[in-house]
């Protein structure tokens, strides 16, 4: 490939929001449940039932919009897109085109280039769809609703971003922001956050923007990022072999590392989009929108700085924690409860990550309770138990939620701290390592950790280190 | 004393005071159906057996004192395209003759809280499009005072079910006048209230932003009875208007004194036949000596009216009929290859003429690059219509019109001239564009002996003085029904033996 090309990246992320019942009808939002049970008239498409707005979806959106410093659209209205499909009950999606919720906003992205920022196009308000299932056996359809009438925002990206690179960095960072207001999970894998990437490539230099397809089916990060190189080589080996780059949806299939054309441009359908007659504009009142600025919560960039200035952590240590939600709430909980945040951080950072990573599992499927950790935190530092008894206990609460206050009482892990039974142990390794005890008064130090290690193993590892220490110097040294 | 000649508030109070049982008025009710039915066609479906049940209930709550409103034991029928549980909701159409709902409609269970007794549900026209109940999938309605004729539409089954003693109140919903136009046709009396004063939730939607639910019945007094029980502020209807002068019942006083009422001059033009012009303005002059200031104005923009409600009315009709596909209810093609095929096939068979003309009227001012041209401009000139309104109604309390340019016309005359059908709304559908309140009471016959109806139509949330207007006239002039509705169902049934309540078990005729 001789010329150089430009990747050329816009993207549309559906979020699923975080509110209990759904976005036009009571019923709940909750995972799972067989099918066709969170359902009632609204959310089916009865004859003669109407919509009516859920107010939290208003305030996720409007949060969200404020958080990426997007413009609000104080008078907003619902529009329907009118479309075929037997996933969506009523045959129109009811969506915001006209007057979307948020306008106009951006991001800033850091990565190895430096920091960016990513425009957002806008924010609006929509329905999630059923779900078809496909009985192979009987040759037949059948539609579960239970999503149908879920609230979502869609976020529709400026096409700022030039490489994989930058698309993770400003889905990252979207996800934290998000987490963070509480307005959704943002799991990828379980659907409640989609990308679809929209990209062309141009020249380099090149004034006008390439033809663009659009590609969905994108489940994962890595599923991203090999989606944008694949289409981009795509597009690229069309361009050199003289051909054209149609505008079209693709569909990614990971497993294969490959897309197919699902509609081009000209399939387009004409959804007929026009305002909901059932539902009334929303207005946003300047108190509203200053009542939920107020009720922002720390954002990751602000925790980031406290976590450095206010607990003395470093950076990395920082970022780390405050990279995932969850692990953050962790660590604020736990260290609310034994005041150790420094103990706390090196807790997560190093064994909690170990046992993450020996387990394949991401940071955000940490469960640990705050409690159980504050617990071992304490006993710990009130020399209840050693550190390396601590290891085995974090493992047992890591992987079973074990309270450890029972856990070491059941199983006798307390620290031995008597010194006559120390001492009694101690007095019969020496006797039994003759040898060690003279090369210690010859002077070698190092066979004094011999006896402790040896005294260490016979305690079970129970015993209190700096005691049996203490010990073996002054028995050695007679 | 023939019991079906009492309004619904005098049969009421007989019933609270113990002359008349509810089960004597339900069964006096079912029996004229019995005889009439076989001619008129007034029900889709008749629930002779719910109704008596119901009447049974509603009768020991009644003794019991529980139930001492002006509706209680009073029955009634209710439009089909109003959801009720368990009883069959067709909207007169073969894609929902199967369609039995789960919940019921809220103006409905506002009449059930009121002790209301439901006989069946009444005929109109497939959808409500249409001015004549001749759309119907199940058969037109025909006209009470002379069956050649329509009853209009499209609440036409209910109109004519009141005008023929088949119920004693009915419950109608007009989008563009089809409350008032079949109740002028009728000789009946029929409120469309403001937009948002009835809950609009369990009526089938044709055109969202204009659909109301109103009463229909034999006078003013019983509307604004009945107008009171179904209107209530539901949170289930987003377009719902939480109103806190419910009490119609009080604006019923015969004083116009004073009383400012325009006379539109764009209203009395060509097409206005001379009969109901002559009968309206005779009107005009008896509440003129009752004390009303009445003046002629101009409201202007009367001839955008119609392209601007086919509009807006077809391109709502066109997405709220897009849900019955054959997938979730109602009819589905007996036979099909795939997806697309079965909706396909599925609807062309489901939907008459009229609701596919109007699909793909309305899919059409919607479709990409249409929309600004149709759609947008239509939904403009609404607005500019409620201005219109708005500064008539700074000069005036009232005003007066026609609510038809004709009597009822002669049955098949309308469907073969769509357009010359569509012009026939001209004095009702400006009312439902602008979100006001209008009633048709009855004001006069034409040379053959048809019904003529005047309009009183109100600024928004001022039904209280069209109720008193019409109050007011309804004084001078005794209710008048057809001579059909005179004989009675007992004698005709003694005649005639059990004539056909057929059950029409939802084949289209």
């Amino acid at each position: 490939m001789s010329k150089q090309y430009e990747t050329v990246i816009g993207l549309e992320v559906h979020v699923e929001l975080a509110t209990k019942t759904k976005i036009f009808c009571g019923c709940s939002t909750a995972f799972g449940g067989a099918p066709n049970t969170h359902t009632c008239p609204v959310c089916t498409g009865m004859p003669g039932s109407l919509p009516v707005l859920n107010r939290q979806v208003v305030e996720y959106a409007l949060a969200v919009g404020l958080a990426t410093n997007c413009g609000i659209n104080q008078y907003c209205k619902f529009d329907r897109k009118n479309y075929f499909y037997p996933d969506n009950p009523q045959n129109y999606q009811i969506s915001q085109l006209y007057l979307p919720i948020c306008h106009d906003g951006w991001v800033e992205i850091e990565t190895a280039a430096g920091t960016k920022k990513i425009g957002i196009h806008e924010i609006h308000m929509e329905e999630d769809a059923g779900k078809l299932i496909h009985d192979e056996w009987a040759d037949c359809s059948l539609v579960d609703f239970n999503r149908s009438g879920v609230p979502l925002i869609e976020i529709v990206s400026e096409p700022d971003m030039r490489s994989a690179d930058e698309v993770i960095a400003y889905l990252e960072k979207l996800r934290l922001i998000i987490q963070y207001l509480g307005a959704s999970d943002c799991k990828l894998q379980e659907g409640s956050m989609r990308a679809d990437v929209n990209l062309s490539v141009r020249e380099a230099g090149a004034a006008e923007y390439g033809t663009r397809t659009e590609m969905k089916n994108l489940n994962s990060f890595k599923a991203i990022a090999r989606a944008i190189e694949g289409e981009r080589t795509r597009q690229i080996e069309l361009i050199e072999e003289g051909r054209k780059v149609i505008q079209e949806t693709r569909r990614w299939d990971d497993n294969k590392e490959s897309s197919r054309a699902m509609r081009s441009k000209e399939d387009a359908q004409d959804y007929r989009y026009f305002p909901d007659p059932d539902l009334v504009p929303v207005v946003i009142s300047d108190e509203w929108i200053a009542a939920v600025k107020a009720r922002q919560p720390e954002l990751r960039t602000e925790k980031l700085a406290r976590y450095q200035a206010e607990f003395g952590l470093p950076q990395y240590d920082a970022e780390i924690l405050t990279g995932t939600k969850s692990l953050a709430d962790i660590f604020e909980a736990t260290t609310a409860l034994c005041g150790k945040p420094k103990e706390v951080s090196n807790w997560l950072m190093t064994d909690a990550m170990r046992l993450l990573k020996e387990n394949g599992m991401d940071a955000d499927q940490l469960t640990i309770s705050p409690s159980n950790l504050a617990k071992l935190i304490d006993m710990v530092d009130k020399n209840v138990i050693n550190r390396t008894v601590a290891r085995t206990v974090f493992e047992e609460i890591f992987a079973n939620g074990v309270d450890p206050e029972q856990y070491v009482e059941e199983k006798g892990l307390k620290v031995v701290n008597d010194e006559g039974a120390l001492a009694k142990t101690i007095a019969e390794i020496i006797a039994k390592n003759p040898q060690s005890a003279m090369d210690f008064k010859a002077g070698k130090e190092k066979a004094m950790g011999f006896i402790v290690g040896q005294t260490m193993r016979a305690m079970k590892g129970k015993a209190d280190p700096a005691l049996v220490n203490k010990l073996v110097r002054e028995q050695l040294s007679k | 004393m023939n019991i079906l000649e009492l309004t619904a508030v005098q049969l009421g109070k007989k019933i609270q005071a113990g002359e008349i049982g509810v089960a004597e008025a339900t069964k006096a009710s079912l029996a004229q159906m019995c005889a009439l039915e076989p001619t008129l066609n007034c029900y889709v479906t008749i629930d002779e057996e719910g109704a008596l049940a119901r009447a049974a209930q509603v009768q020991e709550r009644i003794s019991a004192g529980e139930l001492t409103g002006p509706l209680a034991g009073v029955p009634v029928a209710v439009k089909d395209n109003m959801c009720t549980a368990g009883l069959r909701t067709t909207c007169s159409s073969n894609i929902l003759a199967n369609f039995v709902p789960t919940f019921t409609a809220e103006a409905v269970l506002n009449l059930e809280k009121a002790g209301a007794v439901i006989l069946g549900k009444t005929n109109m026209d497939e959808f409500a499009m249409g001015s004549t109940t001749e759309t119907s999938a199940f058969g037109e309605t025909k006209n009470p005072w002379d069956t050649e004729h329509v009853p209009g539409g499209s609440s036409g089954g209910s109109c004519a079910a009141v005008a023929a003693n088949e119920c004693f109140y009915a419950l109608g919903s007009d989008t563009g006048g089809s409350i008032r136009q079949p109740s002028s046709f009728c000789g009946v009396t029929g409120i469309k209230p403001t937009y948002g004063t009835v809950s609009r939730y369990g009526l089938v939607a044709y055109g969202s932003s204009l659909d109301q639910i109103g009463p229909v019945a034999k006078d003013v007094t019983d509307c604004a009875t009945i107008l009171e029980a179904i209107a209530s502020h539901d949170k289930k209807d987003s377009t719902s208007v939480a109103r806190t002068d419910g009490n119609f019942t009080a604006a019923l006083v015969d004083d116009v004194k004073g009383l400012r009422i325009g006379i539109p001059r764009d209203y009395f033009g060509d097409g206005l036949n001379e009969d109901v012009r002559d009968a309206i303005l005779a009107a005009a002059k008896v509440l003129a000596a009752k004390g009303a200031v009445v003046e002629e104005f101009d409201l202007s923009l009367v001839e955008y009216a119609i392209p601007a409600y086919y509009v807006i009315a077809s391109a709502e009709a066109s997405s709220n009929l897009s849900r019955f596909d054959g997938v979730k209810y109602g009819y589905r093609t007996a036979e099909y290859a795939g997806l697309h095929n079965m909706y396909k096939k599925s609807r062309s068979e489901g939907f008459g003429a009229e609701v596919k003309r109007r699909i793909m009227l309305g899919s059409f001012v919607l479709s990409s690059g249409y929309y600004d041209a149709y759609y947008l401009k239509a939904l403009r000139t609404k607005a500019l219509i409620k201005q219109a309104f708005d500064k008539a109604f700074a000069s005036f309390d009232v005003i007066l019109a026609p609510a038809s340019p004709t009597t009822a016309p002669r049955l098949g005359e309308s469907l073969s001239d769509p357009l010359q059908m569509y012009l026939g709304d001209i004095y009702t559908i400006s009312v439902n564009l602008a979100g006001l309140p209008g009633m048709t009471v009855p004001c006069g016959k034409d040379k053959n002996g048809l019904p003529i109806g005047m309009q009183l139509i109100g600024d928004c949330f001022q039904e209280d003085k069209i109720i008193r207007a019409g109050y007011a006239f309804e004084q001078s002039r005794a209710y008048e029904g057809p001579e059909l509705a005179k004989r009675t169902g007992a004698e005709l049934a003694g005649k005639a033996g059990a004539p056909g309540m057929e059950d029409k078990g939802g084949v289209a005729r």
